[in-house]
């Protein structure tokens, strides 16, 4: 009974978006107030409707429910509670469900942040909101139903893969997905002013915020699937250029780009065509995203022949919103005026080349993601690109991205001279130069040119952004929150670029067969092998091992290292012990059983790791703290107090 | 040439002069480090290139894999279901590696005729066969009826 209450919430859902998408739009374009004011209420409706499908999904879950399709097929009796819960955006179905939860929940959230906006914009935004969920809503229920049932119901559901079963993974899609979703109110917005006819500072100033939050969730979303990845998969890697880990980052380097442009167009309105075809490809490429991820089409895109309705309805739903936006610029774009001039030597060029440093990084991305996946569709060939590929072309786009990162916050507005940015930024630059020479030469054992390019770079970003807070004329403490935000990302970038290097350089990484009471050595550290055991849990049975690890001879820690087979699955699962710092990481995980007592076993050392997730958090407070600047809603309390 | 033009002139010029070398240098390390897949069958057949990466797929022969005493190199086959190539991997093989499984490995082709892997991928699902796994054992069949 539930179930089909879910499904009904559904159907009602997608009738509420039908009319969101269409009545308001239309009260905007034929004037007519009760239609524009229709907005708000019927985004609500859409929300109460889907929330009641998504808690139907969930109960359905809760009571271990396997006539329900997508229950029995993700979810099973032996399941703690909170991988109950966390199921439901286990796999395609369900995740586009919580997509539309998401798009859903942002839309009344902006409806009620709202009371800056013309009622009319508001309104077309609204109903660009409402065709995308239109879209996902009806893409749930012609092709991708989670409440279809199953018949005969199966006595126990199919295990989650125990590498799942795991809290940083369980909370990894909902956040992305805030990032993806988040970018709609941004391409949303583009829309509406592409409809408009106008793009001011004020349409900025809303987008904005919204851009931030969105950027801070997708940054979140990133790191955390990167650390669990390092800690869980048992690899030690925290990068893997995989197409699962690059659908997500394209659209952060868009959205980065974004975030940058629309700082332009708010205070100089230049860019506004730039910034919209940015807010246009940001959502494109999270759309892309969230297909490319869920839809199975990674695994194989021959999944799509033997369903072809899901491949053909995401390529349609695609060439709309990426062809309709495009053709909506192309006649449009004229009117949208850029009137803010600037020189060549100015931070408008500054944000123009770090805006198209960015975007070309999103496009080596997505060409080494998809152009294998097409060459295979086309059946020319099986090729792919490994991670060489992309550590080359980051880096030789990083540099300059860098360079541009620091220049750019001392360059002035309109119009600044080449001799008084040699005058700023001579000392910070040498500065970062001595800092990333010196400190590899004196602290480290081995240097290579990685290091140096490396240090400089983080060092040089990271002063730059110090420097320049100090220098501006007001006290520290009175800078707008927007000021700070930008200070404390760009430093964020720079931990993570020194977390990167020093990772990436001075890592030791071995595989090493060791007999009890044998001991290896890596670096300062020894790693004692003790013993290993049988040992037995609720749901698991592990051999443990017992490592001892010591630093010049002296103890440190012992490490325990697992190697679990989970009740429901045959499959084993290799869970490696970490001593986590500051500074460096211990990483040991068990291999296989050599006989007589042996067992191989992979050692790591791996500097600085922590620095990469460390930097990842300071750019998302930044994001934050940008986002809550006075001046957004500065402007909403004038026009409230006008009213 | 009013100097507003004369400006833009200069900004685009510096644009495409960027980004046709970053064009550049993305596709010449695109073509570096691109990768072929072949089935053990291409392999023994000669068409797979010696001395450059290329990713290897198949079944791991039962009864096939056999460790060196003392060090952690395994040697194992690999089959399609038509033709054998054995490889040979220095390290700790991935959870789901077993017997029956499919896999895939990257390497070199080696004096021998077999493969020297660097990496050896087996996905992390139960019931997953990489997908150019499946297609090599379906062609494989399709060549024998």
């Amino acid at each position: 009974m539930i179930p089909e209450i879910g499904h009904a919430a559904l159907i009602l859902a997608f009738c509420f978006a039908v009319i969101q998408a269409l009545i308001p739009l239309a009260g905007a374009q034929l004037g007519k107030t009760r239609w524009i004011h229709l907005a708000s209420p019927v985004a609500r409706g859409q929300l109460f409707f889907i929330g009641i499908a998504y808690c139907c999904l969930t109960y359905s879950f809760l009571v271990n429910d396997f006539s329900v399709r997508y229950v029995a097929s993700t979810s099973n009796t032996q399941l703690p509670l909170i991988y109950k819960i966390s199921g439901v955006w286990g796999a395609h179905e369900g995740s586009l469900l919580l997509w539309a939860f998401l798009l859903s929940a942002w839309t009344v959230v902006v409806s009620i942040f709202s009371s800056s906006i013309p009622k009319i914009m508001l309104a077309r935004v609204i109903s660009v909101m409402g065709m995308v969920s239109v879209g996902f809503i009806s893409f749930m229920l012609f092709t991708s139903n989670p409440f279809i049932r199953l018949f005969p119901a199966p006595v126990d559901g199919r295990s989650l893969n125990p590498l799942l079963q795991d809290f940083g993974l369980a909370i990894h899609p909902p956040m992305l997905y805030m990032g993806y979703v988040g970018f709609s109110v941004a391409f949303a917005f583009a829309i509406a002013a592409m409809i408009d006819g106008k793009l001011d500072s004020a349409w900025a100033r809303w987008v904005r915020p919204w851009t931030n939050i969105a950027w801070v969730f997708m940054t979140l979303g990133i790191a955390l699937g990167s650390w669990w990845a390092y800690y869980e998969l048992g690899w030690g890697g925290w990068w893997f250029w995989d197409p699962v880990e690059n659908a997500s980052l394209m659209p952060w380097l868009v959205g980065t780009a974004l975030i940058h442009s629309l700082a332009v167009t708010e205070k100089r309105a230049a860019f506004k065509s730039w910034t919209v075809l940015l807010a246009i490809f940001s959502f494109s490429l999270s759309l892309l995203g969230t297909f490319l991820v869920r839809s199975g089409v990674l695994t194989s895109v021959h999944a799509f022949a033997t369903d072809p309705a899901r491949g053909v309805f995401i390529l349609v739903f695609l060439v709309i919103v990426v062809g309709g936006s495009l053709v909506l610029f192309a006649w449009r774009a004229t009117a949208l005026r850029s009137v803010g001039q600037f020189s060549i030597v100015s931070r408008e060029t500054g944000l123009l080349f770090n805006n198209v440093i960015l975007v070309t990084m999103a496009g080596t991305v997505l060409l080494g993601t998809l152009y294998p996946l097409v060459l295979d569709a086309l059946g020319v060939g099986k090729i792919s690109v490994g991670p060489p590929y992309f550590n080359q072309v980051m880096l030789y786009l990083a540099v300059p991205l860098y360079t541009l990162m620091g220049l750019g916050l001392f360059l002035r507005w309109k119009k600044d001279s080449v001799s008084r940015l040699q005058s700023k930024v001579v000392i910070p630059f040498a500065m970062a130069l001595m800092a990333g020479i010196l400190l590899p030469l004196l602290l480290a054992p081995e240097q290579s040119g990685l290091t140096f390019i490396g240090l400089i770079s983080a060092s040089w970003v990271a002063l730059a952004a110090l420097l320049w807070l100090i220098n501006s004329t007001q006290s520290p403490f009175k800078l707008p929150a927007s000021t700070w935000g930008a200070v404390i990302a760009h430093i964020g970038m720079a931990v993570t670029v020194t977390g990167i290097t020093l990772t990436s350089v001075y890592s030791h990484e071995k595989d090493v067969a060791l007999a009890p009471d044998e001991s290896y050595q890596v670096g300062d550290y020894d790693f004692k092998l003790i013993s290993v055991k049988e040992i037995r849990r609720d749901n698991y049975i592990a051999y443990q091992g017992v490592v001892e690890a010591s630093e010049n001879g002296q103890h440190l820690v012992l490490m325990y290292p697992e190697k679990r087979t989970y009740n429901q699955s045959s499959m084993p699962m290799t869970e490696a012990a970490i001593d986590a710092g500051l500074f460096r990481d211990l990483f040991v995980a068990l291999g296989e059983p050599l006989g007589e007592g042996s067992w191989s076993l992979r050692i790591y050392h791996k500097p600085f790791v922590r620095w990469i997730w460390l930097g990842a958090l300071l750019m998302a407070l930044g994001g934050l703290l940008a986002a809550m600047d006075k001046r957004y809603r500065r402007f909403k309390g004038n026009k409230e107090a006008r009213s | 040439m009013s100097p507003r033009q004369k400006k833009r002139l200069v900004l685009v010029v510096l644009l495409l002069v960027g980004l046709s070398a970053a064009t550049a240098l993305a596709l010449k390390a695109f073509n570096e480090n691109m990768m072929f897949f072949f089935s053990p069958t291409e392999i023994k057949a000669g068409k797979a290139p010696s001395g450059q990466d290329i990713r290897l797929g198949g079944l791991v022969v039962e009864g096939s894999v056999r460790r060196e005493v003392g060090n952690l190199t395994v040697l194992f086959d690999l089959t399609d279901n038509n033709d054998v190539i054995t490889v040979s991997y220095n390290g700790i093989l991935p959870d789901l590696f077993r017997e029956g499984q499919g896999i895939i490995a990257r390497g070199q082709l080696n004096e021998t005729g077999g493969v020297t892997a660097v990496e050896v991928l087996a996905k992390h699902d139960e019931n997953y066969m990489p997908p150019e796994v499946s297609d090599a054992l379906a062609a494989s069949e399709g060549e024998q009826s």
